[in-house]
């Protein structure tokens, strides 16, 4: 099972193990890690589970989509070239590891 | 100090609790909740949960553990039966009582029964808490023929999960059009061949007149123009009831919803109302409205926060909502009238365009499917307060996102 590393701001790190296929959204929110709202639930709408992906997983991660992309321009901490909206990331082995980092602010 | 009751555990009481504690709140918060579950959003569970795509978990608002690290404390499957407004005290179902020094009603809404012969029938079910979206995902796993009553948004989502696994889904609903009361007319078109194009079958302009049924389970229903559709499973979504019996028992002033003032007071000032049971003035409507979103509930949640933290500020927040359809986004900023006039953005062929809905001359609110850029650009458009002219809109290749990006106020 893939495993996702959530770094906080403060720099509290959590490790969780997720089956294929969760978003890393879900993933937070059934684990009991915070700073992720996820106001809509996964749909893209909210802009409330924003996350900033760790550099090294840039690449392996992809770019959003056109819709994401529109959303994460509202987001409440500042977007830079890594953010993403969790619900939008799908776990995979090929993601095994994956670190993601918090912002401040969600809304 | 007696600190702050909310009555209610949903997504608006949850909201509230947790932005008092984040705006420095110290007395005690406790939420009174009449189900049994920890606080939960109810959107998955007409789509990813039906779907079976998000379980029980991941619909919580917080993980349960987390209340109490903020030293909130929650209520599950206890009712407040009663207010006493001059003692400041509410009655609880198991006898017992709370102190308020402020009390927030959160008690959202039900859903409308349908009342006819046969509503009772087992295989007849209604979709607002987990338990129904439980009971109702069960009975999926083995439905062939699903009958929907009310092409809202919450029965075209279960219709959409249901012809996506595989039932025969047909739908009856007593407007001419899909989501009459929410969307324009021609967003109404879209989505209906939307729906035809996944297999629903819609009987428009009629209502049920009863439901039949063998040993106790569903098995017909009777419409008024004397169809009879088979089904195995029946679902009716045709609408909500605000709960104000218990604002109403104690004398607050009630009408479609408990009602407040701009600052999401009610009749009484040590007591606020917010979310689904609360009427409310909003600066983007003519007069109060009842709105029944995530958005209201939790930027409403977070206003009355504010304001028992020391910063009171009229709640103005920009309305929106989306709603998950089969493979469209829907997605609303702003609130339309029946009679605006409209303007689309792009091309519905393609399954990507936004209806812009005029109102007096103003870009009063924007429905978007597939086009998140053009939601977006509206939130922020209603935000700043401005707004193009129709012949702005009207012009070939006018991108509503550039245009804004272009106004001074919206950053
Ligand atoms: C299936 C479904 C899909 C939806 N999809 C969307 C969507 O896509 N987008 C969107 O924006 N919105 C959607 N909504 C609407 C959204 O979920 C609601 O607007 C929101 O839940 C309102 O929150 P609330 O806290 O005001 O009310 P609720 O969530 O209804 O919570 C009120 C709670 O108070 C309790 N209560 C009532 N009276 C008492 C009492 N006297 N004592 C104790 N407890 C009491 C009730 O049992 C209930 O649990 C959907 C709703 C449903 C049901
Ligand atoms: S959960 Fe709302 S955008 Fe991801």
């Amino acid at each position: 099972m893939p495993r996702i590393t959530y770094i906080q701001p403060d720099g509290t790190e959590q490790c969780v193990e997720v089956a294929d296929g969760v978003s890393v959204m879900h993933a937070a929110l059934a684990s009991g890690v915070s700073g992720i709202l996820a106001e809509c639930g996964g749909a893209a709408s909210c802009a409330t589970c924003h996350v900033y992906v760790d550099a090294a997983f840039s690449e392996r991660v992809g770019p959003c989509g056109e819709d994401e992309d529109a959303m994460l321009d509202c987001t409440a901490s500042a977007r830079t070239s890594l953010s993403r909206l969790s619900c939008q990331i799908e776990m995979s082995d090929e993601l095994d590891g994956l670190i993601v980092h918090l912002p401040e602010a969600q809304a | 100090m007696s600190g702050v009751v909310i009555v209610g555990a949903g997504q608006a009481a949850a909201q509230a609790a947790l932005s008092l504690r984040d705006g420095g709140y110290q007395a005690p918060v406790t939420l009174v909740g009449e189900e049994s579950e920890q606080p939960y959003q109810r959107p998955p569970l007409s789509k990813a949960y039906m779907l079976g795509k998000a379980d029980e978990a991941a619909l919580r608002v917080r993980q349960p553990d987390l209340y109490a690290a903020q030293d909130i404390r929650v209520v599950t499957g206890e009712r407040v039966e009663a207010i006493d407004r001059a003692s400041r005290r509410v009655s609880l179902a198991c006898g017992g009582e709370l102190a308020y020094d402020h009390l927030i009603l959160a008690t959202g809404a039900r859903n409308r029964a349908l009342p006819v012969r046969g509503a009772d029938l087992d295989g007849v079910f209604m979709l607002r808490t987990l338990e129904d979206a439980r009971r109702l995902r069960a009975r999926l796993t083995t439905a062939r023929r699903a009958v929907v009553v009310g092409a809202g948004f919450i029965g075209l989502e279960f219709a959409a999960v249901a012809a996506k696994s595989g039932c025969a889904v047909e739908v009856i609903e007593a407007a001419e059009r899909v989501m009459a009361r929410a969307v324009s007319p021609f967003m109404s078109v879209f989505f209906a061949q939307a729906h035809r194009d996944m297999g629903v079958v819609f009987h428009f302009a009629e209502g049920v007149l009863a439901i039949t049924g063998a040993d106790g389970e569903a098995a017909e229903v009777h419409t008024t123009s004397g169809r009879r559709v088979a089904a195995d499973l029946v679902v009716v979504g045709i609408g909500v009831i605000p709960n104000v019996e218990l604002a109403e028992a104690a004398g607050l002033a009630t009408g479609n919803g408990i009602c407040t003032d701009a600052d999401l007071l009610t009749s009484d000032p040590s007591i606020s109302a917010i979310g689904d049971c609360a009427s409310s003035p909003s600066p983007f409507a003519d007069g109060p409205v009842r709105i029944e979103s995530v958005q209201n509930a939790t930027d409403q949640a977070r206003a009355v926060a504010r304001r028992l933290c020391g910063r009171p500020a009229p709640y103005g927040a920009v309305p929106w909502f989306w709603s998950d359809q089969g493979a469209h986004k829907l997605q609303i900023a702003g609130l339309g009238r029946p009679d605006d006039e409209t303007l689309v953005l792009g091309d519905p062929s393609t399954g990507r365009f936004s209806v812009c809905r005029f109102h007096r001359g103003r870009l009063a609110c924007v429905e978007s499917v597939n086009r998140a850029a053009d939601h977006m650009a509206m939130r922020k458009l209603l935000q700043s307060g401005g707004t193009p002219s129709m012949e702005v809109v009207a012009t070939p290749g006018f991108d509503l996102k550039a245009f804004v990006a272009a106004l001074p106020t919206a950053a």
